[in-house]
This record gives C-alpha cells, structure tokens and sequence, in this order.
C-alpha cells in the first residue's frame, strides 16, 4: 500500500448481509409460531439451492468460490425468496424459484453489486406466472384450520405431496387476507362484513399481522445500526398509509383502512428489506423517496385494482427499471454549488 | 471571553482512532544536526528556487541558497552552518518517488547563524513585509506549502477580506505538531496573527481548533487575553475529520461554503495554519528564514514525540531519535488519511512535512482484498464535498471520464473518509487520482493537439496565400495591362 488512506473500518459485505438477516429473525420466529414450522424447512430449501447455485454459477463464470460465497448476500435472497412464497409449496417451487433468483437474476448479470434487478422479486414474479395454484395456497394460521398439521406431516407433504387421510388441502391452506379481501368484495360484500371472518385478526390478518410486526422491529433494528436508511421505509409506508387512507376516506366500506395495508402481505418486508436492497434502488437520499413512493402507488394499485394477490413483487420490479433514471435526475447540489454568492466577484 | 460563536455543520465526516496521545507526552524536543542534509529547491508551490550557491562553498546557517522566481515561489536556505558537497538529482519526499534538485548540505557542527536581525516590521510598508516573508521562505505549513506572501497580496480595495481564520483544526489522526505550537508559542501564534490582520485589513481573527485539544484551546485563549488582543475568538469545533480541511473549517467557523475552484478571499475571508502565522511571526519578529519545523514523529517508534527538525534532516535519523520499532516496513509522511508512503527513508525533511509515522503490518494492516461495490452509499453519506462516490467509482472504473467531470470528479478533496468506511473495502481514492490523472493528460493532450493543429492550419494558409500572391505577381509580370499599350500601336496592328 503505497497511497492513502492506510486507516480502514474494519466492515465488509458479509457482516452487513448478516446484519439483515438476523433483523429477520423476530419475523421469521413469530412466522413458525403462528402458522408452524414449514416455513424453516422452506428457508433451509432455499439457503441450500442459494448456495449451491452461487458455487456453481461463481465456478462457471471463472470467480473465486471466495470471498464471494461467504458474503452472505445469496443467503439473504434465498430468505426473501423463502419468505414471499407459501410454506407448503412443494420443494421444487422453492428450488426452482431460488435456482432462477440466483442464477438468472443475480450472477448473469454479473453477481453482487451488478444486478438491476432485485434476484428475490424476480425468482417470485417467475413462480407466480409460472405456477399460480402452488403460490396462492397459504398455509392457514394455527388454530383456524380444521385439522393443523404436525411438523411430520408438514415435511411429508412439501417433500411427496401427500396428505394425511384426514385432511385435505382445503382445510389446512386458505387464500391471504389481502387475496380474499378482493375476491369478497367481488360478491357485494363491504370490508366491514369480510373483517368478521376469521382469518382476520385486530387490524389485519389473523397471526400474519404479528409476523409484519415482527419484521418492523427488525426493520427499527436496522435503522437503529444504519443498515439502512429512514428514505426508503419512510417514503413507502408513508405513501402506502396516504393513497390507502385516501381510498378508504372516500368509501370505506369499499377501501381497506391503511393500517391494513401496512400490516399485509409483504408491505414491512418490502419497507425494511426488499426495497431497501442497496444494489438494486436509488443511491440519492431524493431518488430513494421517489423510488419508496412510486412503489408504494403501485403495491396499491395491483393490490387493490390488479389480479395478483399481492403488488410488492412486481411495484419493485417496475421501479427497479427506474433506479439509473431516478438517479441521474435527483443527483443532490455538492458542497459550496447550492447558490452562495461570492461577495469579491471581481477575481476569477 | 467571548460570546460563543454559532458553529455550522458540514456534510459527512468521519471518526477514526485519533492516536494523538502518544506524541503529546513530551515537550517539543530538538533533533539533532544530521550528518547530512538534503535540501530540495522545490519545497513549495509554485516555482523551483533557483540555486545561487556552488559546490564546495561554505554556508551560514539561515543563507540564502535558493532565490525564489516568479510571481509564486519561494526562498531555499541552509538550515545550518556548513558545506554544499553537492547539487544533484536526488529523490524528494514525494508520492512519485521522483528526483529533483536538491543540495547535500555538509554541516560543520558549528550552528553559525549569518547575521540577522529582527526586522522593524510595523513602520514597513506591505509589499516590503511581503518581500521579506518571501526571502524568508515562509510558506503554509498545513501541507500546500502556498507562499504565504502570495496569499497576503489579495487585500485591495477589490477584495474585501474582514475574516481571518486560523487552522488549528488537526483533524487528520496521529498528527499533534499544531497541537504542541498551539500548546508552547500561542503568544508568538497571536503576534504573527496580528501582522496578517493588519496586511489582510481583516476585522476578526476566528481560531478553529478540534475540541481534542482542551490544552492549545486554554493556552491560545489565555495568551489572547494577556496580549490584550481584540476580536480574536478561538473557537473550539468538533472533532471529526476532514474538520481541519480548510473549505470544511470556514463552513464550520462562518458557514460560508466555498465552492470548489473558488478561493475564501471571494468571500472576504482568508485562512492560515497556526504553525504559519508562527513563522511569518519568527520571520519578521526575529529575522530567522523558514530552516526548521515542528514535524510529529510518531507510529511504531519507542518514544513518539514532536521535534523541530532542520529541514534537509534525512527521515531514518529523526525516526531513529524516537527509537525505530524492530518491525517498521516504511514511512508515512503527513497522517495515515491522506499521507503517502516515502520512496525512501533517506529523503530530507521538507517545509511540508508535517508528520512522520513509522508503519508495521500491525499499525496499518493491508485491507482485505476488495469486493464489488454494493452502493450500500455510505461513502455518499461521509463524503464532505457531498458528492457521490459510489458514481464516481464507477464512472473512473470504466474510463466513463466525461461522465466522471459531469459528476464533480474534481470537487474530491481526497480525504479519503469514503475509503474509510467502504464495506466492500474499495481503495476508492486511488480510483479518483487515477481519473483525475487521465483527465489531467487528455486536456494536456488536447491542448497540445490543438496548438499544433492551429499552427498547421496557419502554415497551410500562409503557404497558400504565398503561392497565390505568387501567381498573382507572376501574372502581371507575364501579361502586362492592356491599357498600356499606345494607340497608335493598336492602329498598327489592324
């Protein structure tokens, strides 16, 4: 080392991937307590498929198995893929979808750092064109199934598809709140009516708003460690809250309060995690709200006037086009360049 | 004594290990008359000194042996008694590793000062104070090394200077040699202070100095009011680096922000190091030329501790004063943030050497190898030009260097406080110099293209013009008019 600086802060790649994905776990807890532990087989499916695709991917394109393995960063797509897709689905769903997040929407594109678009959001868009009976059958939450399963018969049936005798996949899968929301209000019901319905619990669904809950005190975690910036969730959940809370203001017996919004589907898991990717949003503390907010507007809109279940997939997506735009567009004024006047104008 | 002053903020910063402590246990102490001096003749900005002494002649201590050309340049003198064994290309103390002129000083071991007095300085007039500080080779002792008498001649009825800062600022980490001036001569700090209020015809005197250094803070605030000074306010900032940068420092003291390529007198202020105004003090006050300076040794050595080192003083004897450590591999000059690795140990110490810090594998460790960028934009935010690193990476990355400028390439200070807290560990400043550099090359490139292009262009149409006057002269010559001919000549031929 010949040129300055000499002194570093000893931080890395690994350890703030790892940051994330521990910021995770209060979600990812309440997740296997409220609707069993299938979702952990999902996750050890997917961090198994993530890594194996990275090593294979890595060795093809003629890259180092180190340090690009231990980054962390494959582990946390594997997660975020894990998380947005039903813990019941069969096992080749996740390893299909987690192969195509890695090995397409990351390392074709040049690995870490080059990928425009969010490797997660992409292996999910993939699945829920593909295979969209496998990816709207949720798990029910504990206690509102006929019959829940034990973790044997969870393991059995993501494994061989087969259920116990006594069960159907009816009565142990149900759609989201945010899915049934819509297809009730198709048949002339008013939110108010469709809230009576068990699935749902004090603002949103039955255990799955515990679980957002969860995933916003990860996120407050990551705030508080400067993993991430207050731009992005801000910007989304204050955007997500307007438009909802416009809407449901109008005509609430049509429109869901936000509250609802913000505790369903994978609104917190888009605020703190997926849209807060750094690779793959704006770098302008101005482009990061814009980017926050424009995705905020269509979550609503495929949420509430689209066909999909849920908008955060494809609102990401959409805006991650964006990002090189949003960039060049909000590049911020630079030190002494925001108007001061020199009062010696005479000099040069 | 003061009213605290309203302080500013500037964007980013960062908080490395300061490791100030270990230098500031111990007086500022003498380094020894080296066996050897090697004096360079470019020691500041602007023009090489010009050499007026020979090989084998007997210098004074304080002799002139370099006279200053130009409008900016500045004087060379012996730094003690003794003989010039030599003028020669010899490496300098310089990121390059590069040679230039230097003179091997011989010293006898006598320290004879050539005569001098000090000079009457209030009854002389302006320019003559400058030109006494520019034969005295007073320059920034910061690390621009700028002829201080350069920056004393903007005060003229178009510029309107009414602040004058002081940097005492010393953010970079290891570095205290401010610290112990501050500490030991503020009163000589404040005399020289009031000299350049008087030739800036500034109103106020604001001191900036790091809240790390309650010890300078107390003793330039009570040499103030011993010396009766009025409307000088030493202010006590924060202590995050590049505090002491001088753009960030004014931002901080007045909240002006200068912009890049602009200068602080545009907005009436100007602004010197403390040890600066030390020496434009000494200079006048005692008649004493810049020969010596307070430089910090410090880093893996026994006794970290600052001394005043002649310049010329090769580096390995005053690192070796301060007792080298077994596993030193090299030298820094200046602090670990934006200092350089010395080619050799042998180079002399320089009017911009501020800092010496000896470096092992332990002090500094090599950075893991460096991993793509992720614009996770924690440069972004540390970044005190407030620009975007993360962009700038790129667009130098892929030689995109029009992009590069577009994106304020040349605001950079290189303060390095992006490489710092880079995760991905990129050597991010060593991409803007590079950049820098080539972009430096083409417009030189460029230029010279274009001056030969002008002149090929001139020649082509002076050639040109040349042979057309040529035919034109040809063709009266051959054919003359008509009209000359007689009438009755014409009649003739019918």
């Amino acid at each position: 080392m010949n040129s300055s600086p000499f002194l570093t802060q000893p931080s890395s790649v690994s350890i703030i991937m790892l940051k994330v994905l521990l910021a995770l776990i209060p979600g990812i807890a309440l997740y296997a307590w409220y609707f069993g532990p299938a979702i952990l087989v999902s996750l050890t499916l997917a961090s198994v498929t993530a890594l194996f695709t990275e090593a294979v991917m890595l060795k093809l394109r003629n890259r180092p198995l180190q340090p690009f393995l231990t980054d962390n960063s494959a582990l946390l797509t594997a997660w975020l893929l894990a998380l947005s897709i039903p813990p019941l689905a069969p096992w080749w769903l996740v390893v299909v979808g987690t192969m195509f997040a890695i090995a397409i929407a990351k390392q074709l594109y040049g690995g870490l750092g080059s990928n425009l678009f969010n490797p997660a959001m992409v292996g999910y868009a993939v699945l829920i064109i593909s295979f969209p009976a496998h990816m709207t059958a949720w798990l029910s939450p504990l206690g509102l199934g006929s019959t829940p399963l034990s973790f044997a018969e969870q393991l059995r049936y993501i494994f061989t598809s087969s259920l116990p005798s006594n069960s159907t996949l009816d009565a142990i899968t149900a759609a989201t709140p945010l899915d049934t929301l819509k297809t009730q209000l198709h048949l002339d019901r008013t939110v108010q009516h469709i809230f009576e319905m068990p699935i749902y619990g004090h603002i949103a669904g039955h255990g799955s708003e515990i679980v957002a809950l969860g995933f916003l005190i990860g996120g407050i975690y990551l705030l508080a460690s400067r993993i991430i910036s207050w731009h992005l969730p801000a910007a989304f959940l204050g955007t997500l809250f307007l438009t909802a809370g416009i809407f449901y203001l109008v005509d609430p017996a049509h429109y869901a309060p936000p509250l609802f919004h913000w505790f369903s589907g994978a609104s917190m898991l888009a605020a703190f995690f997926i849209l807060t990717d750094p690779v793959t949003s704006p770098t302008t503390p101005k482009g990061k709200i814009i980017f926050a907010a424009g995705a905020a507007l269509l979550t609503y809109i495929i949420r509430v006037f689209g066909g999909f279940p849920d908008g955060i997939a494809f609102a990401t997506l959409l805006m991650n086009i964006c990002v090189p735009l949003i960039d060049a567009a909000t590049q911020p004024a630079v030190f002494g360049k925001k108007g001061t006047v020199p009062i010696n104008k005479e000099s040069k | 004594m003061n009213a605290p002053l309203p302080l500013h903020k500037f964007h980013g910063g960062i908080h490395p290990p300061t490791h100030k402590a270990q230098s500031t246990q111990h007086p500022i102490g003498q380094a020894k008359i080296p066996a050897q001096l090697i004096i360079p003749f470019y020691q500041h900005a602007g023009n090489q000194a010009k050499p007026i002494v020979a090989v084998g002649e007997r210098v004074l201590k304080g002799q002139m042996i370099g006279m200053p050309q130009g409008h900016i340049s500045s004087a060379i003198h012996a730094s003690t008694s003794g003989t010039i064994s030599a003028l020669d290309m010899q490496t300098i103390a310089h990121p390059s590793g590069l040679q230039d002129l230097c003179a091997t000083l011989l010293p006898d071991g006598l320290d004879e000062w050539i005569a001098h007095a000090p000079l009457d300085y209030p009854t002389m007039t302006a320019d003559e104070i400058r030109h006494a500080l520019r034969m005295a080779g007073v320059v920034g002792l910061g690390g621009a090394t700028f002829p201080s008498d350069v920056k004393l001649s903007r005060s003229d009825a178009k510029h309107v200077i009414h602040t004058l800062v002081l940097n005492g600022a010393e953010c970079e980490p290891y570095i205290t040699c401010d610290d112990m001036v501050m500490r030991e001569r503020a009163a000589e700090i404040l005399n020289g202070a009031e000299i350049v209020r008087g030739l800036l015809r500034a109103e106020k005197i604001l001191i900036g100095i790091e809240d790390n250094k309650p010890q300078a803070i107390a003793a330039l605030q009570q040499a103030a009011m011993q010396g009766a000074h009025q409307n000088i306010h030493v202010v006590a900032v924060p202590t995050i680096y590049p505090g002491g940068g001088e753009k960030q420092l004014l931002r901080v003291l007045t909240g002006i922000e200068v912009p890049a390529h602009q200068r602080p007198t545009d907005f009436g202020l100007q602004c010197f190091n403390v040890a600066t105004v030390y020496q434009i003090w000494r200079a006048l006050a005692l008649g004493e030329p810049l020969i010596s300076r307070i430089v910090t040794v410090t880093g893996n050595v026994r006794q970290a501790q600052n001394y005043e080192v002649l310049l010329g003083t090769p580096v390995l004897e005053i690192v070796a004063q301060a007792g080298i450590l077994p596993d030193t591999h090299s030298y820094i000059m200046g602090g670990p943030m934006m200092g350089f690795t010395l080619p050799t140990d042998a180079v002399g110490v320089i009017k911009a050497s501020n800092c010496i810090i000896a470096a092992s594998a332990k002090l500094f460790p090599p950075p893991p190898p460096a991993m793509p960028c992720i614009r996770c934009t924690r440069c972004a935010d540390v970044c005190p030009a407030e620009l975007q690193p993360q962009d700038l990476f790129w667009f130098a990355k892929s030689k995109n260097f029009e992009q590069a400028k577009k994106y304020n390439l040349f605001d950079c200070i290189e303060c390095g406080a992006c490489n710092y807290v880079c995760p991905s560990q990129i050597p991010l400043v060593q991409y803007y110099r590079f950049a820098k550099g080539e972009i430096r090359t083409q417009n030189k490139e460029q230029a010279n293209a274009d001056t030969a292009r002008q002149r090929f262009e001139f020649r082509f149409s002076r050639i040109e013009r040349e042979k057309q006057e040529k035919a034109a002269k040809l063709a009266a010559r051959e054919k003359p008019a008509p009209t000359e001919l007689p009438i009755s000549d014409k009649v003739n031929e019918l």
